[in-house]
């Protein structure tokens, strides 16, 4: 706002194109809160309006150009002044010049690339917005309308089972298997657990999913981790010879896909962490890498045309060695 | 896209189990007790010595039945042990209770009763914690305090 008597300011709204008909998703913002955003795949469109409105009508606005971005960036919290954009789009709205009423400008970002999905984490952010700039000499005027992008993918051609055998020499052998080592985000864990040898007095045992966040890169890589869930399979002794059935509903935890190496900048990994827990409150356990994708929803007809088409694009899966059977020593809590 | 609506959860095959194993005796018993204390020497040298017996079925264990008489002192030197050879976090023994040595107490100090079942009870959880530690197990102090009748405080350390 100038300083010397009022000068003229304006108010941008940025409106898509489809807003009654489009999707939003809840996403979880940095300081806990849930809002909807409205939700777009890789390769779709992102078309609307830019509505410039004149604070005071009837006085001039000048400009140096009006124009609206499209961007996709990666926030450290720990480094906040430089943002990494992965995705970075402008079009032009308006030359500079002067506006003397409230004026409605068009844009069109066709099938724009968003090779990630939006994630807000413990110290990093990953996002999507469009902002709309009314350039101006001493202080330019700006909107943000902030979109979330899901990355879809379909079931894995490879999905081979975690099966393996671990345990303390002479103290405690189980065998543990998962049915699957790529889960989808409403997926279910079927597996189980057998006891081979329990000479350890066992109080109870819980399967926990945990999240990494891996943040940085050669020495100052940093680790985050989240306990998502317990959950607790088996309580009492077991002895030689029994199986405990494991069956955990994944749809009801707060999970993402996992996210490997993002633009080189971080990844989100989940494991399984099967935990025997014995008399004496010592705790065995053994972590296992699991991988998280999310599936699209069947395509109804009603669907756009564009989101069809995203939903059908597949993200490749590097085939997870497979496990066979290997001897493992837990990790144990002295 | 052709996808179940349910997803599968049926239970994954398992082999059925013996009923030997089932309805055997469990291969982790382990009961160690500490009781019977018994004042030992006179005057101002005399010490409380405390059974340790141990029950077990445990093949780590030469002896599945052993009984020896222990004072503090030797849990004490059991303690040092461990914490110096292993990396394991010992567990606390009962205090050791400085103040009952001095004169002029208006009961038994040491000798007091329930100070010495304070101290029993207290001895009995640390030893039962510590010997069913799989770490613990290795070590050569741990077997030679349950099992043999003296304590060798010159004995080599090492693993079992």
């Amino acid at each position: 706002m100038s300083f010397f008597g009022f000068g003229q300011s304006a108010d941008i709204d940025i409106v898509l194109n489809d807003a009654e008909t489009r999707k939003k998703a809840e996403h979880r913002s940095e300081d806990g809160r849930k809002d909807k955003y409205f939700l777009f795949y890789d390769g779709e469109t992102v078309s609307g309006k830019v509505n410039v409105t004149l604070k005071y009508p009837g006085k001039r606005l000048e400009h140096n150009g009006i124009k609206i971005e499209f961007i996709g960036q990666i926030e450290m919290y720990y480094d906040r002044g430089n943002h990494h954009e992965f995705v970075s789009l402008v079009k032009d709205l308006a030359r500079p010049g002067e506006l003397t009423q409230s004026q409605t400008f068009d844009f069109e970002f066709t099938h724009v690339e968003k090779p990630y999905e939006s994630y807000t984490g413990q110290n990093v952010k990953l996002r999507y917005f469009l902002r709309a700039t009314v350039g101006r000499r001493l202080n330019d005027i700006s909107k943000e309308l902030d979109l979330v992008v899901h990355t879809l993918s379909t079931y894995p051609e490879l999905n081979s089972s975690i099966k393996m055998e671990v345990g303390i020499e002479d103290c405690l052998h189980i065998e543990f298997e998962y049915n699957k080592s790529k889960y989808h985000l409403k997926d279910v864990i079927v597996g189980k657990i057998y006891f081979l040898l329990v000479r350890i007095k066992i109080k109870h045992m819980e399967i926990d999913i945990i999240k990494r966040e891996t943040t940085g890169t050669g020495p100052n890589v940093y680790h985050e981790n989240d306990t998502i869930a317990k959950y607790e399979i088996m309580d009492g002794a077991p002895v030689r010879g029994e199986s405990i059935p494991i069956r955990l509903f994944l749809a009801g935890y707060e999970l993402t896909p996992t996210m490997r190496d993002i633009n080189k900048k971080f990844s989100v990994r989940y494991y399984l962490n099967l935990v025997l827990i014995d008399e004496e409150e010592r705790r065995y356990f053994k972590q296992q890498e699991i991988t998280l994708w999310r599936k699209g929803d069947i395509v109804r007809k009603s669907m756009s045309h564009q989101a069809a088409i995203a939903s059908q694009r597949f993200e490749g899966f590097s085939a997870m060695p497979s496990a066979g059977k290997k001897r493992f020593y837990f990790h144990f809590e002295t | 896209m052709s996808d179940p609506v349910v997803a599968d959860t049926r239970r994954l095959n398992s082999k059925p189990q013996d009923l030997t194993d089932a309805y055997g005796p469990p291969s982790n018993f382990l009961e160690i007790d500490v009781y019977d204390p018994q004042i030992v020497g006179v005057g101002r040298g005399r010490y409380t010595t405390y059974e340790v017996r141990m029950r077990t079925n445990l093949p780590i264990f030469k002896l599945k039945d052993s009984c020896v008489r222990r004072r503090y002192s030797d849990f004490e030197w059991l303690k040092n042990e461990l914490e110096r050879d292993s990396k394991i976090v010992v567990p606390p023994l009962p205090g050791k209770a400085l103040k009952r040595q001095l004169p002029f107490r208006s009961d038994e100090g040491l000798f007091d009763e329930s100070f010495i079942e304070e101290r029993r009870s207290g001895l009995e959880q640390f030893i039962n914690r510590i010997a069913g530690h799989p770490l613990a197990q290795n070590e050569r102090c741990l077997h030679m305090f349950l099992q043999e009748e003296t304590i060798d405080r010159n004995y080599i350390p090492g693993k079992v």
